[in-house]
């Protein structure tokens, strides 16, 4: 007969094979261990960030960009990771986060940084609840070519309205005020830090919280098994349009980080390469983990930067070989060899 | 006899030429248990889903409570208190059990859009999952995933996922097939232990089980409703003695 | 008028016959494996840089280069399959579609590393360099011949497929594999067959319209939503839709650029996103 099972046994979990991105773990997370992982990157991210703040002058402006990155990335997961829609368009997002601050700012004097935050990101949920609709009335492959439709749709619109977008030579001229009337946007990049630092850090507080939270959970849950999602009374195609219009605001406010910070938008915001490359660092990271997103976020923008200065034909490979043995040897990404590490030590210690 | 709570009128399913519900008229009172049986592909479980929704008649209505809910969806029939369990499985695999039961409180306690976590909220929410789970003996599984339980006590979750729902209308799709026969004693006490204003129609091979529980019995062979009455009537009608019972089916 | 209709319709069949060439084999193997293969394009490419090879360094005949070039995408294809892709089926999409990123990307780099990062043009034969004359509008002969190649491939896979024995395992399969399993028809050797067949076709492709869609490292990334969008469109597991689709989004295209250059470029996707809403699984579509 059965043995009882104690509530809070250790962890097992991590002999479960890989099923669709790492199903329960954001969920089970705390409860049986897992967490130690999210813990960890945590405050090692932290560490780093604060390292780099008082030491890496040279670095403020990579580490901006991996802020932004991390919150894209952010964006993607909670979409792909959590709620299982699988997007190579969702650069449309982020680039159209890019193009409204940047317009704004150009065409309209609308130079306040952190209202026009406000306002990519309510662009881009604007035209995620546009196309959003349309994406999810299909699904696998046919959804995957509405999101590359949209986003080359889009991406030949802005190349097109040069008056608006200075098409292919990017958008010139763009003034940020100081954040909050105070900080001017400086070279070292030290404003640009910070702010996208405090931008990220409101943003990762948002998206743990929601993961954790009835609404995420359900969204595992459609993941995992829509037709009973909907027999327990789960509404699936709102809630999914739902989380599709908060990723897509996610992913203009990251874009709008990047046109202020660097006070320039360019096509590349809006191409199918950055779409690929943010559903990589997802996989990277570990799909359906926040802190896996973000560690992904980082570990990648790195590596791009020192190997995509030597040769953009190497990149391309290192990046291809390094997704190739994430798929095929590490599904779960770098956070699951962070959870395998930490029960190593775990069994170490209790032997 | 009270109104139905449950009604379908001229219910009509065409899959391609095949007709797999033949201008059905059914209906189900408050406090009943009833049992539908027929053999394999009579269109059973076709029926349930068009009763919940998950498959759109071709003609025909259904109607919950006095309203016809035809044209809604299947979860706003759940939202009216039509509840339904799967003859195969239909659960969360990578979620544990308590996880899976407690997916469905959020959605009953109507906290499905709550964007934010409330640690004293989710104590009661799974207090309350493992009070279900209980009933069901399965409290012990509640932190396994699902899919590390043998078949048969995954067919439990499923029940504990329906009585999360707090059904009016209860349809319990075959839920003892694939059950161990030592085991169907639970399934057997929590159909005992049903609220009596609930109504249940349950599809079950097992006539030990429908004769046991079902106050009334409909029989469907090849989507057309053969006969319908007590126990005793379906028992010595011989129409469905030659058609169905005849053919011996395994009990 | 006259003539503006049948420039756009012969370099409209000209780009279609292109698209059709490359992509059938995608929305054959998506059919039948349901391997969803971004990678594709990036075997098309191989194609072409074997044609250009061939003719180019080697110094060999056109017509010699273009089977060898199904031949050895062909092998690459199946090495690729048994090696690795076998692996995946069954996988969920984030991890296939991943995967074939990861391809695309290393063949992007090795292209570059060995070809360098410019277009290459093969070598095509006098015959063909000429114009023929169609309605007393002159035609470039090759397009011509381009035109001719789809028709071909069409018809010889309207034969495999429907006359050969492995043209009905692969039907069977497409449509219930458990089933065909079930009759005794070895789905692994099928599936390696298959994927051979579709890649070595793209690698034909890839080679008969390098003067179309120019060979460059970056072949199968430029041009990956064209192909995926023949595939949707036509429906996976078919090969007529996908020529019905090809046909479709060919002439709409040339059409648009030639009518209205300056939007030109958004008639194709707006004409995709209406189709697949209407018909999300695509003209002929087995599966979704
Ligand atoms: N989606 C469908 N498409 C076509 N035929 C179906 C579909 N669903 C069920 N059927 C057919 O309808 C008939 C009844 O099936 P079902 O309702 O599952 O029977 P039962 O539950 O009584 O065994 C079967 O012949 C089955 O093959
Ligand atoms: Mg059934």
């Amino acid at each position: 007969m059965a043995r009882p099972i104690p509530r809070n046994e250790p962890v097992k979990s991590l002999s479960v094979s890989y099923q669709g991105a790492a199903a329960s773990s954001t969920w089970r997370g705390l409860a049986m261990g897992r967490g130690g992982s999210d813990l960890v990157i945590a405050v090692l991210l932290g560490l780093a960030a604060l390292a780099t703040l008082l030491f890496g002058e040279a670095y403020w402006l990579l580490a901006a960009q991996v802020a932004i990155t991390m919150i894209f990335a952010l964006s993607v997961d909670l979409l792909v990771g959590f709620a299982g829609i699988v997007t190579l368009g969702h650069a449309v997002f982020f680039g159209l986060g890019a193009y409204a601050v940047g317009i704004a700012s150009v065409q309209f004097g609308w130079t306040e940084p952190l209202s026009a935050l406000l306002l990519a990101g309510a662009v881009s949920a604007l035209l995620g609840a546009a196309t959003g609709v349309l994406v999810l009335r299909t699904r696998g492959l046919g959804q995957l070519m509405l999101t590359m439709a949209f986003a080359s749709l889009v991406y030949e619109i802005a190349n097109r309205a040069k008056p608006l977008t200075g098409g292919a030579d990017g958008l010139q001229g763009m003034v940020v005020s100081p954040v909050a009337g105070l900080f001017e946007f400086d070279i070292f990049g030290l404003t640009a830090f910070v702010y996208t630092l405090a931008v990220l850090i409101v943003v990762v507080i948002f998206a743990v919280l929601m993961t954790r939270s009835p609404y995420g959970r359900s969204l595992v849950g459609i993941r995992e098994n829509r037709v009973r999602m909907q027999a327990i009374g789960t509404g699936v195609q709102r809630r999914l349009l739902s989380i599709y219009i908060v990723s897509a605001a996610l992913a203009g406010i990251a874009g709008a980080l990047l046109a202020q910070t660097s006070q320039f938008v360019g096509l590349n915001v809006l191409h199918f390469s950055l779409s690929g490359e943010i559903l990589i660092i997802v996989a990277l990271g570990g799909a359906g983990r926040l802190w896996g997103a973000l560690l992904g976020a980082v570990v990648f923008t790195l590596f791009k930067d020192r190997l995509s200065a030597l040769d953009p034909a190497y990149w391309y490979f290192w990046l291809g070989l390094l997704l190739a043995v994430i798929v095929l040897f590490a599904p779960k990404g770098l956070i699951g060899l962070v959870d395998r590490l930490l029960a190593l030590f775990r069994s170490k210690e209790a032997a | 006899m009270s109104a139905p709570i449950l009604e379908t009128r001229a219910l009509q399913k065409n899959f391609g030429a095949l007709t797999v519900a033949q201008n059905i008229d059914f209906s189900l009172e408050p406090g009943t248990f009833e049992a539908l049986i027929g053999p394999n592909g009579a269109g059973k479980s076709t029926f349930v889903n068009l009763l919940t929704g998950l498959v759109q008649p071709t003609s025909g209505s259904v109607i919950l409570d006095g309203e016809d809910v035809t044209a809604l969806s299947i979860e706003a029939r759940v939202k009216r208190g039509l509840v339904r369990t799967f003859q195969i499985n239909t659960l969360f695999n990578s979620l544990t059990v308590a996880e899976n039961v407690i997916l469905a409180l959020d959605e009953f306690h109507g906290q499905g859009w709550r964007p934010l976590p409330s640690p004293s909220r989710r104590r009661l929410i799974r207090d309350e999952a493992y009070e279900i789970l209980g009933r069901l003996g399965l409290d012990p599984w509640g932190n396994r995933e699902v899919r590390e339980l043998p078949y048969g006590r995954q067919r439990l979750v499923e029940i504990a996922i329906a009585l999360a729902l707090r059904p009016k209308v209860l349809l319990l799709d075959e839920p003892a097939a694939g059950i161990p026969s030592t085991e169907t004693g639970t399934v057997i006490e929590v159909l005992e232990n049903l609220a009596s204003n609930l109504a249940v129609l349950i599809i079950e091979h097992d006539m030990d089980l429908v004769f046991r529980f079902a106050q009334r019995i409909t029989v469907l062979v090849q989507g057309a409703v053969l006969a319908r009455g007590t126990p005793d009537e379906i028992a010595n009608n011989e129409t469905v003695k030659s058609v169905y019972l005849g053919e011996g089916i395994h009990a | 008028m006259i003539t503006a209709a049948l420039t756009i319709l012969f370099h409209g069949l000209a780009f279609a016959m292109v698209l059709y060439i490359v992509s059938v084999g995608l929305g054959i193997t998506m059919g039948l494996m349901n391997f969803a293969n971004l990678a594709h394009g990036a075997f098309a490419a191989a194609g072409g840089y074997v044609v250009v090879m061939a003719t180019r360094s080697l110094g060999l005949p056109f017509w010699v280069a273009l089977p060898a070039a199904f031949v050895t995408v062909a092998l690459a294809g199946a090495v690729v399959e048994r090696l690795v892709v076998r692996t995946l089926y069954g996988a969920d999409e984030l991890r296939q579609v991943l995967f074939s990123i990861a391809l695309l990307f290393m063949a992007i780099a090795g292209f570059t590393l060995a070809f360098g990062p410019l277009q290459q043009q093969p070598e095509i034969p006098a015959a063909l360099s000429g114009q023929v004359t169609l309605g007393g509008i002159d035609f470039p002969a090759y397009r011509a011949f381009v035109i001719v190649a789809g028709v071909a491939i069409l018809a010889a896979l309207w034969l495999l497929i429907g006359r050969t024995r492995m043209g009905m395992r692969i039907r069977a399969a497409v449509d219930n594999r458990n089933m065909a399993e079930a009759v005794g028809v070895d789905t692994r050797m099928l599936f390696t067959l298959t994927f051979a067949l579709g890649t070595g076709i793209a690698g034909l492709g890839g080679g008969i319209g390098a003067d179309v869609l120019s060979i460059t490292p970056t072949y199968g990334q430029e041009y990956l939503v064209l192909f995926l969008i023949v595939v949707a469109v036509g429906g996976l597991g078919s090969i007529f839709g996908p020529f019905l689709a090809a046909l479709c989004i060919g002439v709409v295209d040339v059409a648009g650029k030639y009518l209205i250059p300056e939007f030109g470029a958004f008639f194709i996707y707006g004409v995709v996103i209406a189709i697949l809403l209407a018909k999300p699984a695509g003209f002929f579509g087995v599966r979704s």
